[in-house]
């Protein structure tokens, strides 16, 4: 099992060193300077040695391969160069928001957990009843609808009934456990919503795969009760598609939140990669890009790791 | 200034005050919330070109001058108590207020306002000044004493003193620029009505009263809190009562949100924007460097018919050439009709377009419009303008790209025709004319053109001290230029200001940078 991690977290490196370098040439091949965004696109008429002298200070005068040379040893050392836009460190500037999307993400996740799990049970348990028909229309309808419209929807429905918001601004937990959840409990709602659709109908579709086996006909067969047959023998074979979702939709909502966040006015890691990619902060993108990559190997890991517990098979293997 | 003086200022110059403040006694106390809908990139005024940094960053500095936005454009001191100008107009004198204390309690003379201006008009390596050409004719800033400066200028320049109230020359400590120039970029440290607390990056700003400031009495409110949003969250936030108001503008859709919500809670301060969107010809381009072909695509757009539709859904509203409509030096609407494009018959217009067209020899034009993807107020004037055009046989395709995008194609002259908008802090010719200038003498001079004798009228309005002078040089200039049409304008803008009733003290201009120090502001709370 060491060895297994080991062996995941030493392949982090070559990939994270791939993302980089793919991602600094790409950025740079897409048209727009960020200096004259910086300055001109207020419509200011700054002039063109100024333009040059903050081009030149942010070391964007460089040729590409010396500013490839400076990306690649401030990586090395654990720097990933300041933000274009602000001057401020980028891994900073991230863990600012980190907290906020990571707090909605775990949220949602929770409750998603909380909501596919027993109705995709129940779904697959009571196939083709009216119980499998409320849960699929649940189902269905959270994949539908899009959680920046369901929680425009909410938010209205706050104003109309009870002239009320949640607060803008984020406070940590541990700071303010009533006021961090007023501002973060609605997004993880309508992002939860549709992330517990997705695991519902995977769940739902896993279990009956596995209640068709042969192991469990013949659990049936030797007199065992329906509830402790799915609990003991299917469940836990159903649930590995079903980790495997919810661990790649996990790593989703920590970059993706980018129109939730708006709606709710959070200050996230998904509203700060849309302000980076529109000021064309090549330092900042960078740097959220190999965030995100480091989480979906880590959640990856973890979704390994989980199979493992899940299946002793996989664990011996 | 009574209620009548008040009414009657807005409905000469800058529009309808609904709710006008009562003449009551300002109460002290509380905490005003407000939204700025886009955030700065760091704190240095000398260095900015955005309103997101003035609305928060204001409150906490002083400058030399500001304006009196009660009746604005005149000009009043903030930090100078007094001034003279000498008689050959090439010596500028302030005396400044005594015992000003910056927020760490040291004392403000002239050396810190020296400092301040040296930074702007001679920028140290590393520091960003983006309004350094505008003090060109500035040759040395002088301090005689602790409380005079005196600035003195290599030739007379017209519009000095709107040059020095402008809200981006915050005055900076000597001492602090000393040890680093660049100090301001990440710290507020000034002599403004409120200190700093805190700005929380994507989310807020948080300033407290300055129990030092120079103005006893001043300011009225404990402190202010500055919530960061995107444009769509202000009227639920309004709503919800997370925050009071927002002080750049919302559009006419916003406002019957507002209205709807809020109801009697609701103060509205509405009238004409220095901001305007103008039709750039790239003259570099055929057949846009014939001013037949540009002064037919002028002629056809139906400015006085599309103004009441397309104020209905933007905030593009007022019809104007290139001073801001009701502005003292802007060509009145009688003279402005003589010009291309401004006919209040746009059949006789369009026929004139199509004449002009055939002349040139132009049959089926087609051409991009060059345009930013952001939804108000450029994919009306967009679509408008295409449909407008159609209506003489001309096609144009609607371009949209994103702002940095935009940017760099216009910047690079990679485009046909583009929607650009003009947007300054004040109604200074100075400002308002920098875009139709060529592009050797301003930097955003972008449709190409080569014509130098703009850019000598606008060096010779610069010279003209002479108000009276100035004025009808400059109509002579806007006639000349509206005529050429290497940019057109299209529509002004109409700024909305719509304010939960509590809020008292601050007036409407017609510019979304000035008027923002919050020092005057107050609460009326129950």
């Amino acid at each position: 099992m060491i060895l297994f991690l080991v062996r995941r977290i030493l392949l982090l490196i070559p990939t994270l060193i791939g993302v980089a370098v793919v991602t600094f040439f790409l950025i740079r091949v897409i048209p727009g300077d960020p200096v004259v965004v910086k300055l001109r696109a207020d419509g200011a008429a700054v002039t063109e040695e100024t333009i040059q002298a903050e081009r030149k200070r942010l070391g964007l005068d460089k040729p590409l391969y010396a500013q490839f040379g400076d990306f690649v040893v401030g990586l090395a050392h654990g720097d990933l160069g300041n933000s274009l836009w602000t001057g401020q460190p980028v891994l900073k500037e991230i863990a600012i928001r980190f907290p906020v999307s990571l707090q909605v993400a775990i949220m949602a996740t929770i409750i998603a957990i909380l909501i596919s799990v027993p109705l995709g049970i129940l779904s697959a348990v009571y196939r083709d009843t009216w119980i499998d028909y409320v849960v699929r229309i649940i189902a269905v309808s959270g994949l539908a609808i899009p959680s920046f419209w369901l929680g425009m929807l909410m938010i209205l429905a706050l104003l109309s009934w009870k002239n009320w918001l949640p607060p803008i601004g984020y406070v940590s937990i541990f700071q303010d456990p009533v006021a961090n959840l007023q501002a973060t409990i609605m997004p993880a709602i309508s992002v939860g919503y549709r992330y517990a659709a997705i695991a519902t109908r995977m769940m739902r579709s896993a279990l009956l795969e596995v209640l068709r086996e042969d192991y469990i006909r013949t659990a049936k067969a030797k007199g065992l009760f329906q509830k402790l047959v799915v609990r003991r023998h299917a469940l836990r074979n159903a649930l590995l598609p079903v980790v495997t979702v919810i661990g790649l939709e996990f790593a989703f909502l920590i970059g993706g939140l980018v129109v939730t966040e708006q709606v709710f006015n959070l200050n996230g890691i998904g509203k700060l990669f849309v302000d980076a990619t529109t000021r064309g902060d090549f330092n900042l993108i960078q740097g959220l890009v190999l965030m995100i990559a480091v989480i979906f190997i880590l959640v990856n890991l973890v979704v390994d790791l989980l199979y493992g517990l899940l299946d002793p098979r996989i664990r011996v293997s | 200034m009574s209620m009548l003086c008040r009414f009657m200022s807005v409905v000469l110059g800058l529009g309808v005050a609904v709710g006008a403040a009562h003449a009551q006694a300002p109460k002290a106390g509380g905490t005003l919330n407000f939204s700025v809908v886009a955030e700065p990139p760091n704190y240095d005024c000398h260095a900015s070109t955005t309103f997101a940094l003035v609305h928060p960053v204001a409150p906490h500095y002083s400058t030399l001058l500001k304006f009196d936005t009660a009746q604005y454009p005149k000009v009043i001191g903030d930090l100078a108590k007094s001034w003279d100008v000498s008689a050959d107009g090439l010596t500028y004198t302030f005396r400044l207020h005594e015992g000003v204390k910056f927020h760490d309690g040291s004392a403000l003379t002239s050396a810190d306002v020296k400092a301040s201006y040296d930074r702007i008009i001679n920028p140290p390596a590393g520091v960003v000044s983006a309004r350094q050409a505008y003090y060109a004719d500035v040759a040395a800033v002088e301090t005689p004493d602790p409380t005079t400066v005196r600035f003195k200028l290599k030739a007379a320049v017209a519009g000095m003193f709107e040059s020095l109230a402008s809200p981006y020359n915050c005055i900076y400590s000597a001492a602090k620029l000393k040890e680093n120039p660049r100090f301001p970029e990440a710290n507020i440290m000034g002599s403004g009505a409120f200190r700093f607390v805190e700005h929380v990056k994507g989310s807020t700003w948080e300033g407290k009263k300055f129990d030092g400031y120079f103005r006893k009495g001043l300011p009225y409110l404990d402190g202010f809190k500055a919530f960061f949003v995107k444009s769509n969250g202000v009227v639920p936030g309004m709503l919800g009562g997370q925050f009071e108001t927002e002080f750049r503008g919302r559009n006419p859709a916003e406002l019957a949100q507002l209205k709807q919500g809020m109801a009697d809670r609701l103060v509205v301060n509405e009238g004409p924007w220095v901001g305007s969107l103008i039709v750039i010809f790239n003259t570099k381009r055929k057949p846009f460097d014939d001013v037949r072909v540009r002064q037919a695509l002028s002629l056809a757009i139906d400015r006085w018919g599309g103004s009441p539709a397309l104020s209905k859904i933007s905030i593009l509203r007022h019809v104007g050439g290139i001073m801001r409509p009701g502005f003292e030096m802007a060509l009145p609407p009688a003279e402005l009709e003589k010009l291309p494009g401004y006919g209040r018959d746009i059949e006789a217009s369009r026929a004139q377009a199509r004449k002009l067209l055939a002349e040139a020899g132009v049959t089926n034009l087609s051409f991009k419009l060059l345009n930013r993807n952001v939804a108000e107020p450029y994919t009306p004037a967009g679509i408008y303008s295409i449909d407008q055009w159609k209506r003489v046989g001309v096609t144009a395709t609607h371009e949209q790209l994103e702002t940095k995008l935009y940017v760099d194609n216009v910047t690079s002259g990679n485009f046909d025709v583009a929607i650009e908008f003009v947007n300054d802090y004040v109604d200074d010719p100075t400002a308002q004319f920098a875009k139709f200038l060529t592009k050797a003498a301003s930097p955003v001079g972008y449709s190409g053109h080569e014509d130098k004798s703009l850019d000598k009228m606008y060096e010779a309005q610069r010279r003209l001290v002479d108000p009276v002078k100035r004025k009808a040089f400059v109509q002579d200039m806007e006639r000349y230029a509206i005529t050429q049409a290497y940019n057109v304008p299209l529509l002004w803008f109409h700024r909305i200001i719509a304010s939960n009733a509590k809020v008292k003290g601050w007036n409407f201009t017609p510019s979304h940078y000035v008027g923002q120090d919050l020092v005057e502001v107050w609460l009326d709370q129950k």
